[in-house]
């Protein structure tokens, strides 16, 4: 965390620049893996298509610009460049959260939490998924609820963001046996049963990757 | 003229359908295709939908069809980033969306009325 910081925790432009750094080197290091779970009941390039956009959401990162606008810019890259529907649905993650730091130059416990309320309320305007369809919502909900509940008991900004991590870890495991109700998986009704959403695994990799980079410094 | 934009995974089938959109709006109704990604292969490309979008469009308005997936959700997209009521994305079946859309569009019709022929074209059965 940045000097400066108040009890609770803050974050600054270099810590959401580090943030979006950490995810794009976990989806890189994991492209293999999460390409093989969509292989396995969606299309085959989610590993591929993510570390294509995060990628270039890190060659976009914005020099002097508050918290806000690098995840705003970081969220346009990945529409551009992802492909998928994994491209739309996060860059509407960052771009929400973004939307909702207007120009603030820190960002406290509790705003970080309502980033996350509006980019889970982002993503679900878009894809209309619900808890339960095996759809990365299975890992963000439960991570945003988590985060709340932790910021409620008067955990820190970095004590709420691993509990949004461990949430969504343990919602993208949560996915496994469920009968997918979105996307290409849904076409295969029981057979979808028994495999990861591979959207839910990469939504637990970068609600990691917030925790960590929040638990820094 | 309201415009028409045919949103697919694949720069051929975009095509395609444009092409029998544009018969059957008996030459008049503009409708451009916006498939596959950026360098041509399979997948949505948010820029060329724009592209798409800003060639089909002379005042009167844009109405999407998309085919699934990422091409929906492209769609949802941009018209939230456009913040205004001139494109809308009809929830339809893509060929028979845009046939009927061409179809309305070419009679002039306003952008409420090709909107609803297009999603119009659900209810048209095949086998019943």
């Amino acid at each position: 965390m940045s000097a400066g910081s108040t009890d609770t925790g803050s974050m600054d432009a270099g810590d959401f620049a580090a943030w979006i750094r950490s995810t794009a080197g976990r989806v890189s290091a994991d492209a293999e893996r999460l390409t093989r779970l969509d292989a396995a009941i969606g299309d085959g390039d989610h590993g591929l298509n993510l570390d294509r956009g995060f990628r270039a959401a890190v060659e976009a990162l914005p020099e002097d610009a508050p918290p806000g606008k690098v995840l705003i810019v970081a969220g346009r890259a990945i529409v551009s460049k992802t492909g998928g529907a994994s491209g739309p649905l996060y860059g509407t993650v960052l771009r929400r959260a973004g939307k909702s730091f207007g120009d603030a130059a820190g960002v406290d416990a509790a705003a970080l939490g309502a980033a996350l309320r509006a980019a889970l309320e982002g993503v679900q305007d878009l894809g209309k998924a619900a808890e339960g369809d095996k759809t990365m919502v299975d890992a963000l909900a439960p991570a945003v609820a988590a985060y709340e509940a932790a910021l409620a008991d008067g955990s820190d900004l970095a004590g709420c963001a691993r509990a949004a991590a461990e949430a969504a870890s343990k919602g993208a495991d949560g996915t496994v046996p469920m009968r997918a109700r979105k996307g290409r998986a849904s076409y295969l009704g029981e057979r979808s049963e028994g495999h990861m959403d591979p959207g839910a695994s990469s939504t637990a990799l970068v609600l990691e990757a917030l925790a960590d980079t929040a638990g820094e410094g | 003229m309201v415009g028409i934009v045919i949103i697919s995974h694949s720069r051929t089938l975009a095509e395609g359908v444009a092409e029998v959109a544009r018969a059957m709006g008996v030459g008049k109704a503009v409708v451009e295709p916006a498939g596959g990604d950026s360098e041509g292969r399979l997948g949505t490309s948010i820029d060329l939908v724009e592209q798409a979008v800003a060639a089909a469009d002379d005042g009167d308005g844009v109405v999407l069809l998309a085919d699934l997936g990422s091409s929906v959700l492209t769609a949802k997209m941009l018209i939230e980033d456009a913040e205004g009521d001139d494109v809308v994305l009809a929830d339809a079946p893509l060929v028979e969306g845009a046939v009927a859309a061409a179809s309305m569009a070419a009679t002039g019709a306003d952008l409420a009325a090709v909107h609803a022929a297009a999603e119009s074209a659900r209810d048209h059965r095949k086998t019943s």
